[in-house]
């Protein structure tokens, strides 16, 4: 069982929204609270490159829900590592994005910031050497962090539901397959998002496979710290 | 609450501190891509009784839901213990990213959730939840499980040996494992299968059923 560790335990004051009063005035202005928050990603694998992260801060919806059929979006990211239209997509209130792959043993921060309080972070990105495999978090409550707390999730990889785990040359676009990225077409076993079955791995008899025991990961994939600073 | 259950907490409140009896909404999410589960059993009992313990044999009882998913054992052997139980509260198979919610009121003193199905295509693989004490306090509270292999039947993924609802039509596998590797339930291994549908060492495709943990989320919601 993997359990989500909180390391923090947070307090709700001072996230309440301040109303400026003064004694002398009627009117009460509802001034803005800018929010910043520093993510820390770690990649735990053994031979999966994580594709840049795009930390998304946002008021509604999820990027993705277990059993139903994962967004273009989602698709795009899953098969690529392409976060574009994930980041242009109508749910971001704000987002800021990695420069670089997250690769196997290496540790990126981003920092995400809003002019204002937001209820949700979200991201997603690929395991670059699978079909369509991607880890993140989705829709992780913020109403509750208070500047300096600090609170570290262990992420799952899943499968998109798009593309078919062939895990051949042609379709696997990460350096150890070198193939097609992104393809409209889906030709997975179900078309939707569940928990990723893992690789199997041409060392393990799919004959179709480019991918080695190299490739092979387990859960967790990504360690993740988030610490609002603002 | 009912009138009952205040008289009953009344009544256990001079012996002891018991907790009051609490309604749960539960959702079991299958979050795997090729792996049903069987009719699930679902129960909150006292510490003395349980589905399974981990480094522990299974039960008779559990034997024949982890290998046959058939819960009947496992419900008689809690209803013995005073439990509140759920039985296929799916109605059937709960498939690959399926869901389904239910409602479960814990009677005093039963203040553990256990849940157990098994998982098709597995000789013997269950997902499991072993004794989650029931939080006293009001939320919604998430749980991930995982398989387990309750250590009773080698995993020779023969699917003479498996029941078939899901229509496998795989055959003449030679089997992966003749022994079992730990008879005390454990976690699951995981399949191997193969790509060979009329040979080869599995009657499983190594493609479809696979998992890694975790297999489920439960959602309790706790009035």
């Amino acid at each position: 069982m993997i359990k989500f560790t909180k390391v923090a335990v947070a307090t709700a004051a001072a996230l309440t929204l301040v109303a400026c009063g003064d004694d002398n005035n009627d009117s009460v202005t509802v001034v803005a609270t800018p929010v910043e928050y520093q993510v820390t990603l770690s990649n735990l694998t053994n031979g999966q490159p994580i594709s840049p992260p795009a930390l998304i801060l946002h008021n509604s919806s999820a990027l993705w829900t277990i059993g139903s059929p994962a967004s273009n979006a989602l698709e795009l990211l899953a098969e690529s590592g392409d976060s574009s239209l994930l980041q242009s997509s109508s749910l971001v209130t704000s987002v800021a994005v990695s420069a670089v792959p997250v690769l196997p043993g290496e540790t990126s921060t981003v920092t995400v910031s809003h002019g204002d309080l937001v209820s949700y972070l979200s991201f997603a990105s690929m395991l670059g050497n699978s079909n369509d495999a991607f880890t993140g978090l989705n829709k992780i409550d913020l109403s509750s962090f208070a500047i300096n707390d600090s609170v570290k999730y262990s992420t799952l990889a899943y499968d998109a539901g798009t593309e078919a785990n062939t895990e051949s040359a042609e379709t696997v676009p990460g350096p150890a397959g070198g193939g097609e990225a992104y393809n409209p077409q889906r030709d997975d076993n179900n078309n939707f998002v569940a928990m990723h079955a893992g690789i199997i791995s041409a060392d393990d008899g799919l004959s179709s496979s480019v991918l080695t025991y190299q490739q092979k990961f387990d859960n967790p994939v990504m360690s993740v710290t988030i610490t609002r600073i603002k | 609450m009912s009138n009952k259950h205040l008289i009953a907490a009344g009544f256990l409140g001079l012996f002891s501190a018991a907790s009051q009896a609490q309604d749960l909404t539960i959702t079991l999410v299958n979050l795997t891509q090729g792996i049903s589960f069987t009719p699930i059993i679902a129960a909150a009992h006292d510490s003395q009784a349980s589905i399974f313990h981990s480094a522990e044999a299974a039960s008779e009882e559990l034997q024949a839901l982890a290998e046959g998913g058939s819960i009947d054992g496992v419900n008689l052997l809690l209803s013995g213990y005073g439990a509140d139980i759920t039985t296929n509260p799916a109605g059937g198979l709960l498939g690959a990213g399926g869901d389904t919610e239910f409602t479960l009121t814990n009677s005093d003193g039963n203040d553990y959730l256990s849940l157990a199905a098994m998982m098709l295509p597995t000789n013997d693989g269950f997902v499991g939840l072993d004794s989650w004490k029931i939080p006293t306090e009001a939320g919604t509270y998430t749980v991930l499980l995982s398989a387990y292999d309750a250590g009773t039947e080698a995993n020779d993924e023969i699917i003479s040996n498996v029941p078939n609802p899901i229509g496998i039509t795989s055959t003449g596998a030679t089997g992966v494992a003749t022994e079992i590797g730990n008879t005390n339930v454990h976690i699951h291994p995981g399949v191997v299968g193969d790509t060979d549908p009329e040979g080869g060492i599995s009657d499983f495709d190594s493609r479809v059923h696979r998992w890694l943990n975790p297999v489920a989320k439960l959602t309790v919601v706790v009035e």
